[in-house]
């Protein structure tokens, strides 16, 4: 396994508090020195990092591969492609696929095609219930001991209160997190997109705030009931934000994450029909893009994931109403999280945290989210002044569904590196 | 006289003096329905194709009337009659295919919203919105003004009421829009299940919880048809109750200005958003709107292929 010394960039590593221009010297796999010296040592080939940041390798706790069942959309081995060419060294892939991740054999079919085929590390996250039905429990046992980091019914809710409250309490034997995808789904009814002045114009079904908030405020109150750690998912309105504020402040074990999208675009992006902008949840209104940007800034709010959702052309063309939900994320998540940076309204450390650090610590993964001696060696190395515009047709992913085409964007990988081994170079 | 706009896929796409040269353009064109050979050879050697992917027999035939009158030559696709449309193909699938047929205008009603504005970036055709799901359907909107214009001999200033279903209804949404543009003040009431968020500062109109309070300020009043469908959905709780409290009988109308328009787009279910002897009472002007749909459709055909010639 080769060695590598990586030089003259800033050493961003919030779990050890290190930031600095500092060497990162990499052998087997793991990291073995972050040191001022910028002399390298025998045998370890040289990495420029100029006018780079090198962080902890990120980590995406939130995407779909598609694989299996629907990989004509996306497998595992383009999605990890587009994952390393995103940045991110690791990524844990959501349950609902075909056939769900509701057992071990399925989890395991998902590790060993990522251990041969993967770009970058995979970690599954399993289903609560069996099929993702919300009507029984999962083998979460089985689940867990395969290698499962979470479980979650991701797409919708677990509309059945007493299930969630004995998949909560199950879990914690497990020391498994429990990822809510906060949905009433009788309230949120068919809507594309959110309720408000925009789709009152557009003629097109919305699905209040409130339809989230309550599943969020249920959830929040079947972890104090059971002591689970609950993780609520792509957190997209002022309400779901304060009503995280409050159960931290009473020390409820309580975490959320924030896609790129939802800082960045508001339910305006949803105007010309734009079936790229169809996502569930769904494009907000700027008062939430705001509140969403503070709480991410001030840890409400502890993760940045993607919610990476690629699409076949198919699926997107259908008119919005019909469209397929869902943004082809995990390409254009740096530059989108970058440009809060250049806005000042998140600090590189705070950001370089919520792409490494959090979702580590959320998700309870050993060596992960730090550069600290000993750690896998998952280094991100990104040049946050590199400029350049979304190309979808050049995605590594197989989903082009974004609405960034042509965007002109800051910042890009220059080398992902996954456990010591170079997994993209840009 | 030409339009600013290539496409009719919403109200918003014209501006007041397209709109004044559209009613100018229809009333011309209402003249030749009047004739005993109702047809002239403005648009011959232009293709028009409707394509119905939701059906809509009242809004088709008046499409397809307007395009013969004007001698152009149409097509139609409909949802169920072809292998286009069907399952399988996507809408720019289906409108590539007939781009590559070269037609001049596509007329497209389809029951998602937006599906016309996506389809204008497959064709170089022009499109005009006969409907898409919620949305809009501008075409009825111009045709609701010119009777108004028609029967009030002006536009500005009225008073308009829009009653029932605002929540569902793309009819709503147009005149909504294109009534506040040329000066008309609107009034939306019905059951506040189905009005729409925000539609006071979305649309500028006001919302009254019992049309009978404005109702003798009024000088039109829109009825709009109740989905029965939507009985099944907790919008409201039963047909009787609809026709209780948010329908309209002649007791209501005694209030009413002597000359209030009744008006409806239709098709009507007698009973339920209105009583049979209002839809077919001296104030219903109902059938007028039929008539001037067509002469609308023609205008519309017109303005947007009429100086194109030399393209
Ligand atoms: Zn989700």
């Amino acid at each position: 396994m080769s060695s590598y010394f990586i030089v003259n960039g800033r050493v961003i590593d919030p779990a050890s508090r290190t930031d600095g221009k500092l060497s990162v010297l990499v052998r087997g796999g793991k990291i073995e020195q972050v040191t001022p010296s910028r002399k390298a040592p025998e045998g370890a080939q040289v990495l420029d990092a100029s006018g780079c940041v090198v962080a902890p390798g990120f980590i995406d706790m939130h995407v779909h591969l598609r694989d299996p069942g629907q990989e004509y959309k996306e497998d595992i081995e383009s999605g990890t492609r587009a994952a390393a060419a995103g940045g991110l060294a690791t990524v844990c892939c959501m349950p609902n696929t075909d056939p769900v991740i509701d057992c071990a054999s399925v989890a395991e079919y998902v590790l060993e095609k990522a251990g041969r085929l993967g770009a970058t590390g995979v970690i599954p996250i399993g289903s609560i219930t069996r099929g993702g039905k919300g009507e029984a429990m999962s083998d979460i046992g089985d689940l867990a001991s395969a290698g499962a980091c979470a479980i979650s019914d991701d797409g919708r809710s677990v509309m059945n209160s007493g299930l969630m409250r004995r998949a909560m309490e199950y879990a914690t034997a497990f020391g498994l997190p429990v990822i809510s995808h906060c949905e009433d789904a009788a309230l949120a009814g068919g809507a594309v997109m959110n309720e408000g002045l925009v789709s009152t114009e557009l003629g097109l079904q919305g699905m209040p705030a409130a339809a989230e908030e309550l599943m969020v405020a249920r959830d929040i109150m079947l972890a104090e009931l059971t002591g689970a750690r609950l993780h609520i998912a792509h957190a997209s309105t002022m309400g779901t934000v304060e009503l995280i504020r409050r159960a931290k402040r009473r020390g409820i074990r309580v975490t959320a994450e924030v896609t790129p999208h939802h800082l960045t675009l508001t339910d305006e992006a949803v105007s010309d029909f734009d079936p790229n902008t169809k996502v569930n949840p769904p494009l907000r209104t700027e008062a939430d893009r705001r509140a969403l940007i503070k709480a991410l800034a001030d840890g409400t709010i502890d993760a940045i994931a993607t919610d990476h959702a690629p699409h076949n052309i198919i699926d997107k063309e259908m008119g919005f109403e019909e469209a397929a939900f869902g943004i082809s994320g995990l390409e254009t998540m740096l530059p989108l999280a970058l440009a809060l940076v250049a806005e000042r309204k998140l600090t590189l450390k705070r950001l370089v945290e919520a792409l490494s650090a959090a979702p580590a610590r959320i998700l309870g993964l050993k060596g992960k989210g730090s550069l600290k001696p000993g750690s896998d060696a998952d280094i991100t190395i990104f040049d946050p002044s590199a400029a350049w515009t979304v190309d979808a047709s050049r995605f590594a992913s197989r989903g082009k569904n974004t609405p960034f085409n042509g965007l002109r964007v800051m910042g890009r990988a220059r080398w992902t590196i996954v456990r010591g081994r170079i997994a993209f170079a840009g | 006289m030409r339009l600013s706009t290539r496409h009719i896929l919403s109200i918003n796409d014209l501006t007041k003096k397209d709109v004044l040269t559209i009613l100018a353009t229809a009333s011309s064109f209402k003249e030749i329905s009047e004739r005993p050979i109702k047809k002239v050879p403005t648009l011959r050697g232009r293709t028009v194709i409707n394509c119905f992917f939701e059906d809509s027999t009242r809004t088709r035939l008046s499409f397809e009337l307007a395009e013969k009158r004007l001698s152009a030559d149409s097509s139609n696709i409909s949802k169920s009659g072809s292998a286009m449309a069907n399952k399988g193909e996507t809408l720019l699938d289906t409108v590539r295919n007939i781009e590559a047929m070269r037609p001049d205008i596509l007329v497209i009603r389809h029951s998602v919203a937006g599906a016309p504005a996506q389809a204008a970036g497959a064709t170089r055709a022009r499109i005009i919105n006969a409907g898409d799901g919620m949305h809009e359907h501008p075409t009825q909107a111009l045709l609701d003004l010119m009777t108004i214009n028609d029967v009030k001999g002006r536009m500005k200033g009225l008073k308009v009421g829009i009653v029932g279903d605002i929540l569902h209804s793309r009819v709503a949404r147009s005149d909504m829009l294109l009534f506040k543009k040329m000066g008309l003040e609107v009034t939306v009431a019905g059951p506040p299940t189905l009005i729409p968020f925000g539609v006071e500062e979305a649309f500028g109109v006001r919302v009254a919880s019992d049309v009978r309070d404005v109702l003798p300020e009024l000088d039109v009043l829109m009825l709009l048809r109740v989905q029965r469908e939507r009985l099944g959905e907790h919008f409201f709780p039963s047909a009787r109750e609809y026709a209780r409290y948010f329908g309209i009988c002649a007791d209501d109308l005694k209030s009413a200005k002597e000359d209030l328009a009744i008006m409806h787009p239709g098709p009507v279910n007698r009973g339920v958003e209105i009583a049979a002897d209002v839809a077919d009472g001296p104030r219903s002007v109902i059938l007028g709107q039929v008539t001037c749909g067509v002469a609308v459709r023609m205008a519309v055909l017109y303005l947007l292929l009429g100086e194109t010639h030399s393209e």
